[in-house]
């Protein structure tokens, strides 16, 4: 498996590794800036992450997922820094056998990625700016 | 004991890292929660906060001791 934290996440990086002769399916999430968010305009997001433990959590999510799904490679990228609007942030990908191993696990690993991994994201609005989720 | 911070805890405490200098040694993750609410108000207002010692989550039990590396882990919002 490949799970990074990286300036930018690469697509092509992404399904490159993905390729398996064993796999009959490839699924992959990508993340992206939108330009909204509780209905102010967003201009730019900053992801900032401590990335050791990051990068365990991350992997435990991928064992999970292993677990779970007979998958035959896995892949897990997330951006840090400043992403402008339509820029991509995170990639899951997986390659499985059948197709409903790998939409079930990649549904499973962004999930989860959002629940417990140790980054954090500020938007940017055109007035101010807030960290999602800090607040009740 | 100096503790790493993170997104809006940085920001609250001004600075990517805090030194802790309790009057009474704080024995707990909890005892430490406790020791950053009464001296930050606003960390009292986050939806959660976690501590994570040695990277790993750390529960309110657990023993802090010298030459762990300890951090706040304000609510995750990666993706």
């Amino acid at each position: 498996m490949v799970i990074k934290i990286v300036t930018d996440v690469d697509l092509n990086e992404a399904y490159q590794y993905l390729q398996a002769p064993g796999a009959g399916g490839i699924d992959l999430f990508v993340g992206t800036v939108r330009d909204h968010a509780k209905g102010k305009k967003v201009v730019k997001l900053v992801f900032e992450a401590y990335a050791p433990m990051a990068l365990k959590e991350m992997q435990k999510i991928a064992e999970a997922a292993q677990q779970q799904w007979p998958l035959e490679k896995l892949v897990m990228l997330h951006a840090v820094g400043e992403k402008l609007v339509g820029e991509p942030v995170v990639i899951i990908g997986v390659a499985s056998a059948h197709r409903d191993a790998a939409f079930s696990a990649c549904r499973f690993l962004i999930d989860e990625l959002k629940k417990t991994v140790p980054i954090w994201k500020k938007e940017f609005y055109e007035d101010n700016s807030v960290w999602v989720n800090a607040h009740p | 004991m100096e503790i790493l911070l993170f997104g809006i805890t940085r920001e609250i405490v001004g600075g990517s890292t805090l030194t802790v200098e309790p009057e009474q040694p704080l024995e707990t993750v909890g005892q430490l929660k406790n020791w950053l609410a009464d001296r930050y108000p606003a960390i009292k207002k986050l939806s959660s906060l976690a501590i994570a010692v040695d990277s790993e989550y750390a529960d309110d039990a657990h023993p802090l001791a010298p030459g762990q590396e300890v951090a706040l882990i304000p609510p995750v919002s990666g993706g």
